[in-house]
């Protein structure tokens, strides 16, 4: 019974949220499918983001005033791209500072984790130093009214504009994956990278190209939650996890898998909300974390980047 | 590599030839190390710099790097940079001295008299040393030191010997401080029964064990990676259960004291020496243990299992049945800590089991070596006395709220050029060489089968 009351708003919200999982789980999908490896410190990505467009919305917004019309569109994609770069050269410092100086040493795979785990924490510790401790929301910059009802659950801006985002980027990168020479050689290298080194495929150079697009993605998801649910510090842990979680339902390595599995994962874990209270909304996500793992370690869709993309 | 060879290589004969000779310098090694060293200078001086907050994002920025004491830490880069490039020829004739020393050394340190008597005076360092010292310093020694020693004794087991990635190590430890509470009476949730603090470590060990075994049995199944997930999300399901749950307190944490030890009449208190003295017992019978296990049958198949799985599996070792036990010896190593914690500290809230924390505990046995009994301990008494020394003696150089700056820095550190930690144990030394020249895979997180 509980689970019809407000079943389509939670169902909404749900997706929203489910949008910006897919966007980070692509983050893990794509370094998983060149390296075999997770990223821990891609919270970070995302978290970066939500910082860079949370200042220049603060430099950009006037107090006391909420744009409208064309500035609020012009706003938000400045912030997007602004919080996209960021991303992406934090993802790049990531992989040059943690992944590169290990993999010239053939390093096992446990140094890699634990480097990255460093980077994770030196990161998001860092920005709680430079940039206080203390939740931030980001300034309006548009007016988030309801735009039309389905079954009487009202769909506001904010949901179609972090929908309409990602959908955009996530089309993109199908393209970029699927046609373009840098999208064959990110299928080469998670095919095999050995021998795709042995085509004249430049490994460091698609490994650093994938990490940057995985942190381009990040780093928009980073400031479309931020507009919504306010940036710290710490932002990144618990998204992040959820993230990884959605990579793994869908396929790890596989990217259609991971905006299957994002979309399901903030479905499962919003709608069953009706009947308990929110602050169990973690246990669940992380419940189908540790229910999938051991029903279906290799997802829905399957895993490996090279085949199924 | 010279740098005219690198400059003919280049093929840049347009140039002028000291122009070329200071590209060929300015991207040589040598040269990229330097930057690498400059930008590592500027990273230390943006850690230690003031902080900055959410209005002036660029303040601590601006005052670490744009400030006089930049060209301190830049100096330091060009130490370090000094250092990297010319230990390669003085490293060869170091490590001749080492040799030279260590060996009689050894020899002198492997007689039986002599290692036994070097273990007494150590104990006795231990037992009298404490008495001297301040309240401040007991404290610390107790709270900080000596409960995380045996924390990172027992996550030593389960990733240094096993080779498993546990990332949710610190709900053992909540479970046995829940454990704890529940039986004195000091949660909301009343208990069938009440007991005495003492009781609560076989039934504290009891449940962490019995966690260790319910969470282990069915994930270790997977693969390494995999598994550093799953038991990251187990973590977090304890930790929110306990948030979130009327029955424990929620948030705010136990509803009345836990009771203290009690020892005939002899009420502990808040006093910490005889907590000391309770942990420094179970420090050597964990130690003592600990080494035994390392040489035992299971301790061999530990080590099988880490280096190559299928192999291990293949001579008839059990592999999922030794990943079980390595996980409920570690778990249960925790939850003993977290009887002691619960009794000592008498009042606890969910906020001590943070993810944060069960990293931290993979630092101090990182940092001392993976592996190495002795490594750990130094380890882990050396990163948990420093940040306690620096809050007691009120020096500005280093807040406690950064500590996690500093942790994730020496992390990367340590994978970079230490990986095999301060004081590394031979075999794990050996392995992780030999993962890096391409033979095995020196941990348990390798896919079978698969090429490093």
């Amino acid at each position: 019974m509980c689970f019809t009351q407000n079943f389509w708003s939670l169902l909404i919200s749900g997706l929203a949220n489910g949008f910006v999982y897919a966007l980070i789980a692509l983050g893990y999908t794509l370094v998983y499918g060149v390296l075999q490896l997770i990223n821990f410190a891609h919270s970070e990505v995302f978290m970066s983001g939500g910082f860079a467009g949370l200042f220049l919305m603060d430099h950009l917004v006037g107090k006391g005033h909420v744009p409208s019309g064309l500035t609020s569109v012009g706003l938000v994609l400045a912030g997007t791209i602004v919080a996209a770069l960021a991303g992406g050269l934090v993802a790049y410092i990531l992989e040059r500072v943690a992944y590169r100086p290990l993999r010239r040493r053939h390093a096992p795979q446990l140094a890699y984790l634990i480097s990255a785990i460093g980077m994770s924490f030196f990161l998001f510790s860092l920005a709680g130093k430079e940039f206080g401790r203390d939740s931030a929301s980001v300034p309006q910059t548009f007016t988030n009214g309801t735009v039309f009802h389905v079954f009487g659950a009202g769909v506001q801006t904010y949901y179609l504009l972090v929908a309409g985002a990602a959908i955009i980027m996530l089309v993109g990168l199908d393209r970029l994956i699927g046609a373009t020479r840098l999208g064959q050689g990110i299928r080469a290298v998670a095919q095999d990278a050995d021998t795709a080194s042995l085509m004249g495929v430049n490994i460091d150079r698609i490994i650093a190209l994938t990490f940057i697009v995985g942190g381009l993605l990040g780093g928009a998801a980073g400031f479309l939650f931020g507009i919504g649910n306010g940036v710290v510090y710490t932002m990144g842990f618990t998204p992040g996890i959820k993230a990884f979680t959605a990579a793994v339902l869908g396929g790890i390595g596989n990217v259609r898998g991971a905006v299957l599995g994002g979309l399901l994962l903030g479905v499962c874990e919003n709608v069953p909300i009706g009947c308990v209270d929110t602050s169990w909304r973690d246990v669940i996500a992380f419940g189908i974390l540790v229910l999938v793992l051991l029903v279906r370690p290799t997802g829905i869709l399957g895993e490996r980047l090279g085949r199924s993309a | 590599m010279s740098a005219d060879a690198l400059g003919a290589v280049g093929g840049r004969a347009r140039l002028p030839g000291g122009l070329t000779r200071a590209y060929a310098i300015a991207t040589g090694t040598d040269a990229k190390r330097l930057y690498s060293s400059l930008v590592l200078g500027l990273v230390l001086a943006l850690m230690t710099g003031p902080a900055g907050s959410v209005t002036a994002p660029t303040s601590g920025i601006h005052h670490a790097l744009l400030a006089p004491r930049v060209f301190g830490f830049l100096a330091f880069g060009l130490v370090v940079w000094l250092l990297l490039t010319f230990s390669g020829r003085v490293g060869p004739r170091l490590r001749g001295v080492r040799q030279r020393v260590a060996a009689p050394a050894r020899a002198v340190t492997a007689h039986r008299t002599v290692r036994w008597s070097w273990y007494a005076v150590l104990l006795a360092a231990l037992i009298l040393v404490p008495r001297l010292l301040t309240g401040a310093y007991q404290q610390l020694l107790v709270d900080q030191i000596g409960i995380y020693v045996l924390l990172a004794l027992g996550l030593n087991i389960v990733i240094g010997f096993a080779g498993l990635l546990d990332l949710g190590y610190i709900a053992f430890f909540a479970v046995g401080a829940y454990t704890t509470a529940y039986f004195t009476g000091s949660l909301p949730a009343k208990p069938p029964f009440e007991v005495t603090p003492f009781l609560c470590f076989p039934l504290g060990v009891l449940f962490a064990m019995l966690a260790g075994v319910i969470l282990g049995a069915p994930t270790l199944r997977l693969r390494g990676d995999y598994l550093a997930i799953v038991t990251l999300g187990f973590g977090e399901i304890i930790y929110d259960v306990a948030n979130n749950l009327k029955q424990t307190g929620g948030p705010q944490g136990v509803a009345k004291t836990v009771p203290h030890f009690v020892f005939g009449d002899y009420h502990w208190k808040l006093a910490n020496l005889p907590y000391w003295y309770l942990l420094l017992g179970i420090l050597v019978a964990v130690v003592i243990g600990v080494s035994r296990l390392e040489n035992s049958r299971t301790g061999r198949a530990w080590t099988a299992i880490r280096e190559d799985e299928v192999a291990a599996e293949a001579s008839g070792i059990p592999a999922l049945r030794y990943k079980v036990m390595a996980f409920a010896f570690g778990a249960s190593t925790s939850g003993f800590a977290g009887v002691l914690f619960a009794s000592k500290n008498g009042f606890f809230d969910p906020g001590v089991f943070t993810e944060q924390i069960s990293i931290l505990i993979l630092v101090l046995v990182i940092f001392g070596g993976m592996g190495s009994i002795w490594g750990t301990i130094v380890g882990a008494a050396v990163l948990q006395f420093l940040p306690g020394y620096f809050r007691i003696s009120g020096s500005s150089v280093f807040q406690p709220q950064d500590i996690y700056i500093y942790v994730g820095f020496l992390l990367i550190i340590m994978m970079i050029f230490r990986p095999q930690g301060l004081i590394p144990s031979r075999r794990r030394a050996r392995e992780i060489g030999m993962a890096e020249a391409g033979i095995g895979s020196a941990d348990a997180l390798a896919a079978p089968g698969s090429a490093p």
